[in-house]
C-alpha cells in the first residue's frame, strides 16, 4: 500500500517537474526572442564594426573618370564617406581640410562626399567656390541617407580597405583628427 | 525517510506540505500556523484558503529552485522597484535621440563623457542613454513578466484545489476563528428549513453533508486577479512583438508635389511620388451650416488629400535605380482617415495623411525692364527645385543665376542659406545685355538691390511665384494593436470580476441540538451581514457577531 502511494507521489512530482520545466522553457524562449529582436533592431543602423552597406550614385563633378561611384568598387582603399550640404556651416568648415589631405593620400584614401541638398545648382556653385577635387555625389531621393540612417550633418564614416566601418563621427572634424582617421584607414 | 511529507488531518484528508488550513475541514495545521500569522491573531488568515503555496521542499533541481525564486511576491515587487529606479535614472541625462543639436560631437560615445564627465561615461557604458533599448532593461521587464506568470500559477493551482476540496463540515477551531460567528443552542427543523429556503432565495449554492451545510456564491470572483494577470501577460507579449519590424514600425516622410523619393523603413524597396496635394475648405452653403463650429475651431479643413504613385524598386543596389527598375504598383490617394495600404499581405505598410506645409516656393518669375524707357524686355521663370545656370530671354539678353539661397539669411554680413528648403529664396542674378555689358542684381522677397546702384540700365522685378505643398505622411505597420486591445479587455474583465462580485460563504454545522454559524467574504462584510440577517429572519438562530478586534481584517484580500 505504501509503495503504491510512493509511486503515485513520485508520478505527481515528475508531472510537476515537467510542467514547471515547460513553463520556464516557454518564458526563456520569449525573453530570448525579445533580446534577439531588440539586437536586430540595432543592426539596421550601420555603425562602427559593421560592413558599410553598398550604394551607387552619379558623380556630379569631374573629380574622377568614373561616372557612377559604387562604394564596393573602392575596396582596397580607405574611404571617407561624408554626408554634407551646402547650407551646413560646419560641413563647409571641414571641406578645406578634406581638400588639403585628399592629394596627400592619393590612391590610399578616397573621399566620397554625399550632398543632401535639394538642387544641384547650389552644389555646383559650392564645388567651384572651393575647387573641390574629390568626388561629390548628390543623394536626390534621400536613398543613401535613409540607408545609413543619417541624422544631423555633418556625419562621417571612415571605412577601411576591407569595407568595414572603423570610425563614425557625428559633427565637425578638425584637420588633426581627419589626418588621424586617414592614417587609420589607409591600406 | 522522505522529505516529501504530507500532512494528514484529523478529518482524514491528506494535505500537501506547507498547508496552513486543512483543505477539507479548515483545521489549522499544527506547526504551520506561523506561515500566515495565525499564531498571532484570534481570527484565521483566509488568504489563498490557507493552501500550500511555494512548497519549500521541492528544492532539489534547478527548475524547482528557479521556480521557487520567482514564485515569491517579494521578488516580484523587488523587480518592479528596480525597474522604477532604472527608469528614474534614465531621465537624469537626455536619451540618445534627444542629444542637443548644439553638442560639439553628437556621437553618444563621446557626448555623455564630454558634457557630464565621469557620470556621463558611466551612464553611457551602462546603457542608460538608450534605456528602453538596452538589453538589461528588457531583461528586467521580462523578469517581471516571468514573476507574474509563476506567481499566478503558484497561487492559482493550490487555491483552486483548496476550493474544490472544501467540505461542508468544518473543524470547530476553524469556525470559531472566523470573523462572523454565532452559536445557537436549540434550533427547530422548521427553522433550519426556512434558512435553507432563504439561502436559495439569495442564490447561494448549497452543499450538504450529514446535516452540515456550506452555502457559497460568486466563487468566480476569486479568479478575477488571475484573469487580470493573463491580460497583463498578453500586453507584455504584444510589446515584445512590437520590437520586431515584422509587427511594428513607425516613420515619417515629407514629400513635395512632384517629388519622388524613397519611403523610409522599407529598406529602399518602395518609392513614393506625390502627384498632387489638395486641401479643401468649407465654402458657400456648407460654411454657413457649420459657421458656429468654424468660428470656434479656427481653421477647419474639409479634406486633405495626397494623390500618390507607389513604386516598387527592383534594383538590387541602393541609389539611383534605372527607370525600368521602378515599377509603379499602385496609384491612389491618401486622405485623412483614409490611409493607403500597400505591400505584400501580412507585411503591409500603411500611409497616413498626417500633415502638410505650404512654406516653400516652387517657382519664381522675374521681368526685365529697361529703366529709362520702361519697356519690358522679357520674362524668366526659375524652377526652385531645379534651377538652371542661365536663362535666355532672346534678343541677346541672357540672365545668369550666379547664386541661389533657398532660405536666405545674412550672417556676419555674408549672405547664406539657413536650410536647403526654398522658404525664403534670394538670388544673385546677372543680366547680360546685347551690348556685352553685365549688371548684377540681388533679388529676394522684399529685396531688390543693385550693388552698382543707379548705374544700372535694366531692372529685374519679381513678377510672380508659385507655392508648393509638401505632404507629411506617416509610414506605419502595427499588427500588435489588436493584441494590446485583447490584453486590455481581458485585464478589464478580470478587474470587474474581482471588484463587483464578492466570494461569500456561510457554514452551518450542527452542534448538539443547535448549530454553529460562521461566514467569510473577501470584501464588503456589511453587505454579507445584512444578507445573513435576512436569511435568519423569523427564526431563533442567533445573528453572527463580528469578532474582529478593530473591525477590519484583511479587507484587501484580493489575490
Amino acid at each position: 500500500m505504501s509503495t503504491d502511494r510512493k509511486k503515485a507521489r513520485q508520478k505527481k512530482k515528475r508531472n510537476r517537474y515537467i510542467f514547471r520545466a515547460a513553463v520556464l522553457a516557454v518564458l526563456i524562449f520569449a525573453i530570448g526572442f525579445a533580446i534577439v529582436s531588440n539586437m536586430n533592431k540595432d543592426k539596421e543602423i550601420y555603425r562602427v564594426g559593421d560592413e558599410a552597406p553598398d550604394f551607387q550614385l552619379s558623380q556630379i563633378n569631374e573629380a574622377s573618370e568614373i561616372e557612377k561611384i559604387r562604394l564596393s568598387d573602392l575596396r582596397g582603399k580607405g574611404v571617407m564617406l561624408n554626408f554634407w550640404a551646402t547650407y551646413c556651416e560646419p560641413c563647409e568648415a571641414e571641406m578645406p581640410f578634406m581638400e588639403e589631405l585628399y592629394p596627400q593620400y592619393d590612391g590610399d584614401v578616397e573621399i566620397v562626399a554625399v550632398s543632401l541638398d535639394l538642387n544641384q545648382l547650389v552644389i555646383d556653385k559650392f564645388v567651384n567656390k572651393y575647387d573641390l577635387t574629390f568626388p561629390i555625389v548628390h543623394d536626390k531621393k534621400s536613398e543613401v541617407m535613409d540607408l545609413y540612417k543619417v541624422g544631423p550633418i555633418p556625419s562621417t564614416f571612415f571605412i577601411d580597405p576591407e569595407g568595414k566601418i572603423v570610425e563614425y563621427v557625428s559633427g565637425p572634424l578638425t584637420l588633426d583628427k581627419l589626418e588621424g582617421y586617414f592614417e587609420q584607414i589607409k591600406p | 525517510m522522505s522529505s516529501l511529507k504530507q500532512i494528514k488531518c484529523e478529518c482524514g484528508h491528506v494535505n500537501p506540505e506547507g498547508t496552513v488550513l486543512c483543505e477539507a475541514c479548515g483545521k489549522p495545521v499544527e506547526g504551520n500556523e506561523h506561515i500566515d500569522g495565525n499564531d498571532q491573531k484570534k481570527l484565521l488568515n483566509m488568504r489563498y484558503e490557507g493552501s500550500a503555496r511555494r512548497s519549500q521542499t521541492y528544492n532539489r533541481t534547478i527548475v524547482d529552485k528557479v521556480w521557487n525564486f520567482f514564485s515569491s511576491v517579494k521578488v516580484g515587487v523587488m523587480l518592479i522597484v528596480l525597474a522604477l529606479i532604472a527608469s528614474g535614472i534614465g531621465t537624469i541625462f537626455p536619451q540618445e535621440q534627444y542629444i542637443p543639436a548644439e553638442a560639439e560631437d553628437r556621437n553618444p560615445e563621446v557626448f555623455y563623457e564630454d558634457w557630464y564627465g565621469i557620470f556621463g561615461k558611466v551612464y553611457y557604458e551602462l546603457g542608460f542613454h538608450n534605456l528602453y533599448g538596452s538589453t538589461w532593461y528588457i531583461i528586467l521587464i521580462a523578469l517581471i513578466g516571468v514573476s507574474l506568470v509563476i506567481c499566478s500559477i503558484d497561487r492559482y493551482v493550490p487555491l483552486r484545489r483548496a476550493l474544490k476540496m472544501q467540505r461542508p463540515k468544518k473543524n470547530a477551531i476553524f469556525l470559531s476563528r472566523q470573523r462572523l460567528y454565532s452559536e445557537t443552542e436549540t434550533v427547530s427543523d422548521a427553522d433550519k428549513e426556512k434558512i435553507m429556503k432563504n439561502l436559495k432565495k439569495y442564490r447561494y449554492n448549497i452543499f450538504e453533508e450529514n446535516g452540515n451545510i456550506l452555502a457559497e456564491k460568486n466563487r468566480f470572483s476569486r479568479w478575477g486577479p488571475y484573469v487580470n494577470h493573463i491580460g497583463l501577460i498578453i500586453i507584455l507579449f504584444a510589446s515584445i512583438l512590437r520590437m520586431t519590424p515584422i509587427f511594428f514600425l513607425d516613420d515619417y516622410v515629407w514629400v513635395r508635389e512632384g517629388e519622388q523619393k524613397v519611403i523610409p523603413s522599407t529598406d529602399n524597396k518602395y518609392h513614393i511620388e506625390n502627384k498632387k496635394f489638395t486641401i479643401d475648405f468649407y465654402e458657400g452653403e456648407e460654411a454657413e451650416k457649420f459657421a458656429e463650429a468654424l468660428e470656434r475651431g479656427g481653421e477647419v479643413h474639409k479634406n486633405y488629400q495626397t494623390d500618390v504613385v507607389i513604386y516598387e524598386n527592383e534594383s538590387d543596389i541602393t541609389g539611383e535605380p534605372d527607370e525600368d527598375d521602378l515599377k509603379p504598383i499602385l496609384e491612389s490617394s491618401i486622405q485623412m482617415n483614409k490611409p493607403l495600404k500597400f505591400g505584400p499581405q501580412f507585411m503591409q505598410y500603411t500611409l497616413y495623411q498626417s500633415g502638410y506645409q505650404q512654406n516653400e516656393f516652387s517657382e519664381m518669375s522675374f521681368k526685365l525692364f529697361n529703366i529709362d524707357s520702361e519697356e519690358e524686355i522679357g520674362e524668366l521663370t526659375i524652377d526652385l527645385y531645379n534651377p538652371e545656370d542661365t536663362y535666355d530671354l532672346g534678343n541677346g539678353y541672357v540672365v545668369e543665376l550666379n547664386e541661389f539661397y533657398p532660405e536666405y539669411e545674412l550672417k556676419d554680413g555674408v549672405p547664406r542659406s539657413k536650410t536647403k528648403f526654398p522658404r525664403n529664396p534670394a538670388f544673385i542674378l546677372v543680366v547680360h545685355t546685347p551690348e556685352g555689358e553685365s549688371e548684377v542684381n540681388f533679388l529676394g522677397i522684399g529685396k531688390n538691390i543693385s550693388p552698382n546702384d543707379d548705374d544700372n540700365e535694366y531692372r529685374l522685378g519679381i513678377s510672380g511665384y508659385e507655392l508648393s505643398y509638401a505632404s507629411g505622411l506617416t509610414v506605419r505597420r502595427d499588427y500588435t494593436l489588436p493584441l494590446f486591445g485583447i490584453g486590455a479587455l481581458i485585464f478589464m474583465i478580470g478587474v470587474v470580476q474581482g471588484m463587483y462580485w464578492q466570494h461569500r460563504r456561510i457554514w452551518i454545522n450542527p452542534k448538539d441540538d443547535g448549530l454553529i454559524m460562521a461566514a467569510h467574504t473577501n470584501k464588503n462584510w456589511h453587505s454579507l451581514q445584512s444578507e445573513i440577517e435576512k436569511v435568519i429572519d423569523g427564526t431563533n438562530v442567533k445573528m453572527v457577531v463580528d469578532q474582529s478586534e478593530d473591525g477590519s481584517v484583511d479587507e484587501d484580500d484580493t489575490l
